[in-house]
């Protein structure tokens, strides 16, 4: 049985069709790297699997969607705000909840922000910000993991320590990226697309860095 | 469970932004206990019934007198703020001097009512009393604005120009065509604001709409109150029909001949005015003594000014916070993010006439029916202004992009994304607004509540204009201050 099962008919913006029809099974524990040139649709692709299955799904957006006059704390919290009343949410917000704040600081640890708790997002670095949301991922506590370019903004070892934190957490995702190394190693499946359609769909281990160059 | 490494809990601050605002909160509850907010009319539910019954059945006065004030309305509006336009621009070209920066502060502090009552001691009821009372005022905020505008105007074409091109020259190739837009959008937003002036013109005489609403509203006619509004709504919600860049020459030229006859002007009046009317009473005799002239004015100041600055300060903040609080229930109803298209319409229609309601008509309405008391200018103000802010943080939260992933939950959705992605745009349409409810409290005084206007309407019924202008000028001082203050805290949480 398969984690999950997208299927479509086509799909486009603005009466303008991105990618062909399709049918994509994800297995359960199976992680997947979409590659293909900017414009070609992974973005698209991955908002249609995250509108088709909401509940199971954590998203990180390639503009990343924070608040940025929130803290750090708030923009992580708001992961799990369909988990508690409305009540408890607007007290957090004001104040926030020491037993929430204890969940998310060991988070922030890991991410290397455990001095930014109540630094407001507008206030870090770009890189900073793209860490806060992949915390927010994190705290959500979804099974399947979209993520759309989810390390672009950071350098060599701190991009490789969050993905390594991504593909432990997850048990199955959806990650665009562009850099094709970082494809092999933390993808166990990768997909190429190209002039609207899916048009490579191999494990990882049966494909080479040159092999993946022909896609860009 | 249980921590292995006790980690330390970090203090949370809350944004300077939302402390301002709460600052702002915890001085109206302040002012509460010294605001005179009772409810004294005997029976305010059955004048209320009444006036909605009104507007079930409206009833159309003699048309002839209706059309004649609705484009009495409109001319004076028109008139005026054309006339406003033209002298703001030449005052914003010179704008960056300090002293013309004072004299437009000056001009805008005074509110347009208050400019109608020094008119109309010297032109009498002459359409150059209303003309005047909207283009005065109205010059001061366009060349504010338009100052503004052509500061924000990209330098290089201007950089880009040959050496020795002349200072008009470049304004009219580069600053003004690269302002235009701007310019025409903010005029037609004035003129809006100047048909809602016009239209209270008519509470102190000027032939417009507010003369027949005060008539009839004091005869208790609540059918042709209800019709004159309706009337009113229909004219400011059809503008963009009538209004084409086609008829607008045609209204401006047209305007001077529906501004009604009035009165002549008698020129020895303007002249005593001028000459005795407004100088000091202890100063006009053969001997002026400075201990009358100290005498004089401590006394207006003591009994007064400062009474009518307390009231209006206070009466301000509270309407000021209650803006705030009614804007910020407002404006999801206009959002794309809280409502459908077909959801969101009722709350246009209701902003839509909230605010293009003016709140001296609504602070009118609902004296009659609540009595004297500050309740109903807080009221008033508040529905004004909140809807006018509401419709405006509404429409910025119309341009942010939500992520996929956001809130469902429309409360969690308001809270945690909409109000932090809008307040400070909010914050600063408050700010910006804060002056604008302090002018207004101000000219309430003139329906009883006992601010500044209050104690300007008396020495004019006595006709002591010497005391009158003295207080004009106070309340002018204290627009002008607070905003000042206003830029700072602007400055301060923006920084």
């Amino acid at each position: 049985m398969s984690a999950l099962t997208i299927q479509s008919d086509g799909l486009g913006y603005g009466g303008q069709t991105v990618l062909g029809p399709f049918r994509l099974d994800i297995q359960p524990g199976e992680h997947l790297i979409l590659l293909g040139k900017s414009g070609c649709g992974k973005s698209t692709l991955l908002n249609h699997i995250y509108t088709e299955n909401r509940d199971e799904c954590a998203l990180i957006p390639q503009g990343l969607g924070l608040v940025d006059r929130l803290s750090v704390f708030h923009n992580i919290y708001m992961g799990r705000l369909s988990r508690h009343s409305v009540f408890h949410n607007l007290r957090n917000l004001v104040v926030p909840a020491e037993a929430r704040v204890a969940e998310i600081l060991p988070l922030l640890e890991r991410l290397g922000l455990s001095d930014k708790c109540f630094s407001a997002v507008a206030d870090l670095s770009g890189g900073q910000q793209q860490r806060v949301a992949v915390a927010r991922a994190l705290y959500q506590g979804a099974s399947v993991l979209l993520a759309d370019e989810p390390v672009s903004a950071l350098d060599g070892p701190e991009a490789d320590r969050v993905m390594s934190l991504l593909s432990e957490h997850f048990a199955s995702a959806v990650i665009t990226l562009h850099d094709v190394e970082r494809a092999l190693r933390y993808g166990q499946r990768i997909i190429a697309i190209q002039d609207g359609a899916l048009v490579l769909d191999e494990p990882a281990a049966r494909l080479s860095v040159s092999a993946l160059n022909a896609f860009y | 469970m249980r921590f292995t490494k006790a980690m330390a809990i970090p203090t949370y601050r809350w944004p300077r932004g939302v402390r301002t605002g709460l600052w702002f909160l915890l001085i109206a509850l302040c002012c509460v206990p010294f605001a005179d907010l009772e409810v004294s009319s005997l029976d305010p539910w059955t004048d209320l019934g009444r006036l909605l019954q009104g507007f079930i059945s409206p009833q159309l006065m003699e048309p002839t007198l209706v059309i004649e004030a609705l484009l009495a309305t409109l001319a004076f509006a028109f008139a005026g703020v054309a006339l406003a336009v033209v002298c703001g621009f030449l005052l914003a070209l010179a704008f960056h001097h300090p002293l013309m920066r004072g004299f437009c502060a000056l001009m805008r502090s005074v509110h347009e009512l208050f400019w109608a009552l020094i008119f109309l001691q010297f032109f009498g009821l002459h359409p150059l009393t209303g003309l005047l009372a909207i283009a005065v005022p109205y010059s001061g905020i366009f060349a504010r604005m338009f100052a503004e505008i052509l500061d924000q105007v990209p330098k290089q074409p201007g950089y880009a120009l040959p050496a020795r091109s002349g200072y008009l020259s470049a304004l009219f190739y580069t600053r003004l065509p690269l302002a235009w837009p701007h310019l025409v959008s903010y005029a037609s937003y004035r003129l809006e604001c100047g048909i809602r002036s016009s239209a209270i013109l008519g509470f102190v005489g000027l032939p417009t709409l507010g003369y027949y609403l005060e008539s009839s509203f004091s005869q208790g006619y609540y059918p042709e109150v209800a019709a004159l509004l309706i009337l009113f709504y229909l004219l400011v919600a059809t503008k963009k029909l009538w209004l084409r860049r086609w008829t607008l020459p045609v209204f401006i030229i047209g305007s001077p001949f529906f501004m009604g006859e009035g009165m002549p002007i008698i020129w020895g009046n303007v002249w005593r005015f001028f000459s005795q009317d407004i100088v000091p009473s202890p100063l006009r005799g053969s001997d002026p003594t400075w201990q009358s002239f100290a005498d004089w004015s401590s006394n207006i100041l003591l009994e007064q000014a400062l009474p009518g600055i307390w009231n209006t300060l206070i009466l301000s903040q509270i309407a000021l916070a209650v803006t705030g609080i009614f804007a910020l229930c407002l404006f999801p109803l206009i959002s794309r993010h809280c409502f459908s298209a077909a959801g969101r319409m009722p709350g246009h229609i209701l902003l839509v006439i909230a605010r293009s309601t003016p709140e001296y008509l609504l602070a009118y309405i609902l004296l009659q029916l609540l009595g004297p008391s500050m309740l109903p200018a807080v009221i008033a103000l508040a529905i004004h202004n909140g809807a006018l802010i509401g419709y405006l943080t509404g429409r910025n939260s119309n341009e942010i992009q939500l992520r996929l992933s956001a809130p469902e939950r429309r409360v969690d959705r308001y809270c945690y994304e909409l109000l932090p992605r809008t307040y400070p745009a909010f914050l600063s349409f408050m700010l910006y607004r804060w002056e604008v409810i302090m002018r207004e409290t101000a000219i309430l005084g003139i329906l009883g509540i006992q601010t500044i206007g209050f104690f300007v309407d008396s020495a004019i019924q006595e006709i002591r204009f010497d005391v009158a202008l003295l207080l004009i000028v106070i309340a002018a001082m204290m627009n002008i201050m607070v905003d000042m203050i206003a830029r700072r805290i602007q400055q301060n949480v923006s920084r």
